[in-house]
């Protein structure tokens, strides 16, 4: 997307243009980059304090209805009914073949109200494919209209408080409805303890106002974010994983009850059981690569020989590391952690080595 | 004397002598942010005009620095390999690239001096 008259607009972009903010195309919006602290050290405030990230890209639906949770259970690979009050839920949209159409959050609200926050450009596919799943369900499927801010890292919970927003009570991956047209989730994107807060718009400035009044807040831009996910470990739609992935190869499996691979239910169950049962034949993994010099999406990956055996899907400098990062998918033969590749930068060969993931270790509060 | 020329990719060469050393501009550097990485060329290697000679990484992308001239790399910022942030600091200092000798000075003589250059990033 080249002309900006056709990029969505943040409603809060006043803000983050005062705030000095550059600017970049993401997924169809104009979104804030960096701030001029810079990358490096928004990053690194993220996880000593609290970074504040205006994430109203990302799209909240509301899954309303009688039926909303055998509805949600046909859609992702997920048991909705069992999911408790209050209970958020990492999960996927699912093709026939079990690509994978989009990562979720989805949270229960009560009986027959479900949250679900999709990514920004996925919103208009993840809409027309539920509401094509949609067919046949007593349900509801509403996109929303609001400021999603997230707040992230050690001090988040606190500046909350002083922001009058005590969210002290939630845990990891549980959230509440704190006020009217509120979604407030303890859950994120960077690998710390952190809450995600979705608003109306007309009460969003003066919030995020209160929260940067706090000596502990700033504003950190997409490029930090995208350090701090990658660190974590966690993957980009689009990137890390795609319609050409499935969760057996992407590795998140774990998001998927046992129960469910085995008895299905859900859109792709059977094609997913056959990769199960074959042997996923890549996996995505965590990659170090030895030195200084970054190996970015979209490098080969080479064993010893020089034969092609995977491709990096996610790469740059972590700066918590403090050395370059990246994630990838290789043969599965390969994905012991030590095993050495070489990434092929610019005619260079650069040796890697696989590595565990998260590069560095999840803050959660767990409760 | 010294003179420094400044090019629409924002590079600076700075002529003293027989040499010339060149880096990225503070316009540059702080378009691309925090600098992770840099590679660097051989010294020795000859360079073309408008060829990609040193690249800069920055946490997000890497981008390439082009030779402003034709000649021959004569130094490289060593410093750079354990503190590429030097860029950041001081791109017209500590942060230059690397030095080289010119096959033809008159190539630059198209290239715009510090006011031109200043009012084309304005």
């Amino acid at each position: 997307m080249s002309a900006g008259d056709t990029q969505k607009h943040l409603p809060l972009e006043a803000m983050h243009e005062e705030a000095g903010a550059r600017f970049g195309a993401f997924a169809g919006w104009h979104m804030p980059l960096t701030y001029p602290t810079g990358v490096m050290k928004e990053h690194l405030h993220t996880r000593e304090k609290a970074g504040l990230f205006d994430i109203s890209h990302m799209q909240l639906f509301a899954v309303e209805g009688a039926e909303a949770a055998a509805f949600l259970s046909r859609a992702c690979p997920l048991d909705a009914a069992g999911l408790g009050e209050g209970k958020s839920k990492y999960t996927v949209l699912l093709n026939e073949e079990a690509g994978i159409i989009d990562d979720l959050i989805v949270t229960r609200l009560d009986a027959e109200r479900f949250m679900v926050v999709a990514n920004a450009g996925n919103a208009a596919k993840d809409e027309a494919h539920l509401n094509a799943v949609a067919e046949g369900f007593d349900v509801t499927v509403t996109p929303l209209e609001r400021v999603f801010l997230a707040l992230q890292g050690p001090e988040a919970e606190g500046v909350l408080i002083g922001a009058g927003l005590d969210l002290s009570d939630l845990t990891f991956m549980t959230a509440a409805e704190p006020r009217q047209d509120w979604f407030a989730t303890r859950s994120g994107y960077t690998g710390e303890d952190g809450f995600e807060i979705a608003l109306p718009l007309g009460e969003a400035q003066a919030f995020a106002e209160k929260i940067l009044a706090d000596e502990r807040a700033q504003w950190i831009g997409l490029a930090a974010r995208d350090s701090l996910r990658l660190e974590a470990g966690l993957c980009l739609h689009g990137q890390d994983i795609d319609e050409t992935t499935d969760p057996a190869s992407a590795a998140i499996l774990w998001a998927i009850p046992k129960r469910l691979r085995e008895e299905g239910g859900f859109i792709g169950a059977d094609a997913l059981r056959r990769i199960i049962a074959e042997g996923a034949k890549e996996r995505r993994v965590g990659l170090k690569p030895e030195g200084r010099q970054p190996v970015r999406s979209g490098v080969p990956l080479m064993n010893e020989e020089g034969r092609t055996v995977g491709r990096v899907t996610s790469g740059g400098f972590g700066p918590s590391a403090g050395h370059p990062v990246a994630m990838g998918y290789v043969a599965t033969a390969l994905t012991d952690a030590g095993t050495p590749l070489l990434a092929e930068v610019r005619g260079n060969r650069v040796p890697v080595h696989v590595h565990p993931l998260p590069f560095t270790p999840h803050r959660y509060r767990k409760g | 004397m010294s003179k420094t020329y400044f090019t629409e990719d924002h590079e600076w060469i700075r002529v003293e002598g027989g040499t010339a050393t060149v880096g990225i501009t503070p316009y540059a550097q702080e378009q691309l942010g925090d600098l992770v990485f840099v590679e660097l060329p051989e010294a020795g290697k000859a360079l073309a005009k408008g060829e990609t000679a040193v690249v800069v990484e920055s946490v997000k992308a890497a981008s390439d620095v082009y030779a402003p001239a034709d000649g021959e790399v004569a130094e490289v910022n060593e410093a750079l390999s354990s503190d590429p942030s030097l860029v950041n600091t001081a791109p017209m200092g500590d942060g230059w690239l690397w030095k080289m000798t010119l096959s033809d000075e008159s190539q630059l003589d198209g290239l715009m001096d510090e006011a031109a250059y200043k009012k084309s990033v304005a």
